[in-house]
């Protein structure tokens, strides 16, 4: 237990700096936050060599991201560091809601049974980042992950970038055939590309304050309207691991965000909500709502992920989350670019689906933080309104708006998405449900860790796979892995075929697959036909 | 569907005058700042009843409209 130590990454001399042969790199990820370094490993599971460049020798100071939604779970399990957020974060499922003294209502996340993923944990995001940076490590040949090495300048090729690069020892140049830009909400990458976000900002501040305290508080996010202990509109207290609770105040447009970080002030606005008890404040920031995001995430040779394309006030969870899905989208488009197997409209379709995502996100966050900052009378009114009614009626409750929380968002309808017949089981666009399986050899297994990171067809029941594809068939049923507690059928249905991409969003369904169009939805899926079927679809 | 939001619909069975007594009767006696909130969830609770969210927008964007007559 205890507060969290920041160990610092060793700076190494990169090889540039000491006198070894100019080479070109695949992909170049600047910033190893949580995005970039979801990325490196990505990558790294598709074979693809990267260069990771970090301007700083540590993880994120400050807890940052706390709460993980089980879709991004399912990604970092993917990645290799799941169960072990899993084991060190806060479960939780149980949020309550509050308007002034009075409890107006508790929700249950309750998950079904049957995934091998929580709803929810809470982890900071300097422990994301550790797990990440040891996993990273796993690649010693794939990942060259270089501390203290900043990206100050960059000239755009046709088919690349030349990167400046300075660090302690002085400035290297480095050339890559594309760059991933994860470099944060204060992207330099952006700034050099002279780009720009679109969007709004909100005109409220909040402080958000990490707090180390022996406490009984339940595993349980509680929210305030109109907090009784505080003047501001509003209040959040989550726990995290390591009995670290975080706080989140509303502080009003007004307030001058130097003088509210000054522990005077601090220390008696969070003594309110805790009363008596004893704790140390360990980190603290106050910042505005933003809701913004670039036009376009691809640029040429540079692709933008994570807040460095977009950015979302927290609550909801958004910020964190959204960046992981990000990586989950590009990481094996990319890597099929990189080696020659994708189709000219597979890049694009990153942009299409992740500002798609990004736009899901940024209208959720926007109604959130309305709710939460009540504009003049009118709004103050309904909002009022809405909280009295809550108490009772449960269409009111679905008003109330304290964050929507993560959730993953649906690509039916969008280029690499072969539509279906209408029917039952999962929708193409739709990431495919986990279930737990019975291997033929007696071993439990959950359906995402068999369909992994590369094209699958998945079988349930009698249907035929197609032959000829080259792909992987997993098969649920006869001759193939057990339904063991039915959730395979009552999620995905029977005798009916899926093709599964990369990312596990179905990309096709079919009942009665015939071969030719089972390939062409492949093909269409790998990007080859969206550049013609996708304006129409 | 939004055929109830049609100038010439009457939804009220002949009973307008009760309805709007009603409104009235239930406004007596309150400030302005009670009107208000009493408006706000009368009108929540009528969006919901009415069971239909397309509806409840059309009334929304015909109520913003501001036509008469
Ligand atoms: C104060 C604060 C509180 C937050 N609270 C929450 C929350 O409660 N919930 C939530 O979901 N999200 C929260 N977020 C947002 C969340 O932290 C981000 O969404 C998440 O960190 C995005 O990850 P990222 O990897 O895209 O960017 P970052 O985590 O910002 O990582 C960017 C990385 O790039 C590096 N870098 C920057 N410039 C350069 C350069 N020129 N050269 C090399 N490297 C560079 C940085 O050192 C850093 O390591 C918060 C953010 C802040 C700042």
């Amino acid at each position: 237990m205890g507060r969290y130590i920041h160990k610092r990454f060793a700076y190494r001399t990169p090889p540039e700096l000491s006198g070894a042969a100019a080479r070109r790199y695949p992909v170049v990820i600047i910033g190893a936050g949580p995005v970039g370094l979801a990325a490196a490993i990505d990558l790294a599971l598709h074979g693809v060599p990267v260069v990771v460049l970090d301007d700083s020798d540590r993880v994120s100071v400050g807890s940052r991201a706390i709460c993980w939604a089980k879709r991004t779970l399912e990604i970092f399990d993917r990645l290799g560091i799941g169960e072990r957020m899993v084991a060190k974060g806060v479960t939780w499922r149980v949020g309550r809601l509050f308007h002034g003294e009075r409890e107006v209502y508790s929700f249950d996340l309750l998950p079904e049974a049957g995934h091998k993923m929580p709803a929810f944990i809470n982890l900071q995001q300097y422990y994301v980042e550790e797990f990440l940076v040891e996993r990273c490590a796993d690649f010693p040949d794939l990942i060259d992950l270089r501390w203290n090495n900043r990206l100050v300048e960059l000239e755009r090729l046709d088919d690349g970038v030349i990167v400046s690069v300075e660090t302690p020892e002085g400035a290297y140049r480095i050339e890559a055939g594309w760059l991933v830009a994860c470099d944060g909400a204060r992207s330099r990458t952006r700034t050099l590309l002279g780009l720009d976000f679109t969007g709004r900002v909100f005109e409220e501040r909040f402080l958000i304050a990490d707090v180390e305290m022996k406490a009984d508080f339940p595993s349980e996010r509680w929210f305030w309207f109109e907090p009784p202990f505080h003047s501001g509109e509003s209040a959040l207290l989550h726990k995290q691991p390591d009995d670290i609770y975080r706080i989140d105040l509303q502080l009003g447009w007004d307030a001058d965000p130097e003088e509210e970080k000054k522990p005077e002030r601090v220390i008696p606005r969070i003594r309110a909500i805790v009363g008596a008890r004893p704790f140390e404040l360990d980190w603290m920031s106050v910042y505005t709502f933003q809701c913004r995001r670039l036009d376009k995430f691809v640029h040429g040779r540079v692709i933008f992920a994570g807040d460095s394309a977009h950015i979302v006030s927290p609550f909801g969870a958004r910020g964190g989350n959204g960046g992981i899905q990000d990586v989950d989208n590009l990481g094996w488009k990319l890597a099929a670019v990189v080696k020659g197997e994708a189709g000219a409209g597979l890049l694009a379709s990153y942009d299409e689906e992740r500002i798609f995502g990004a736009d899901e996100n940024i209208r959720h966050s926007a109604r959130s933080t309305n709710f939460m900052t009540p504009k003049g009378g009118t709004e103050r009114v309904f909002r009022r309104a809405v909280l009295d009614l809550a108490a009772r009626h449960v269409f009111a409750r679905r008003m109330v708006n304290s964050g929507r929380l993560s959730a993953p968002c649906s690509l039916a309808g969008l280029s690499l998405q072969t539509p279906a017949e209408v029917g039952g089981g999962v929708a193409p666009g739709q990431v495919c449900p986990d279930a737990p399986l019975l291997a033929p050899d007696g071993k439990n297994v959950f359906l995402l860790e068999l369909l992994g990171q590369t094209f699958k067809w998945l079988a349930l029941g009698q249907v035929a796979a197609p032959a000829g594809a080259g792909l992987p068939v997993v098969r649920i049923g006869e001759g193939g892995f057990a339904d063991r507690e039915g959730f395979a059928r009552a999620r995905l249905g029977w005798d009916v075929l899926y093709l599964v991409r990369p990312d596990q969003h179905v990309a096709a369904r079919f009942l009665a697959p015939a071969a030719a169009e089972a390939v062409a939805a492949l093909r269409r899926a790998r990007g080859f036909a969206a550049a013609a079927e996708g304006v129409a679809a | 569907m939004t055929a109830r939001l049609d100038p010439e619909h009457d939804g009220l069975a002949g009973r307008a005058d009760d309805v709007y007594e009603a409104l009235l009767v239930a406004h007596e006696g309150l400030s302005e700042a009670e009107s208000a909130a009493l408006n706000a969830r009368l009108i929540l609770l009528l969006l919901n009843a009415l069971s239909d969210p397309e509806m409840a927008l059309a009334a929304i964007a015909t109520a913003r409209d501001g036509k008469v007559g």
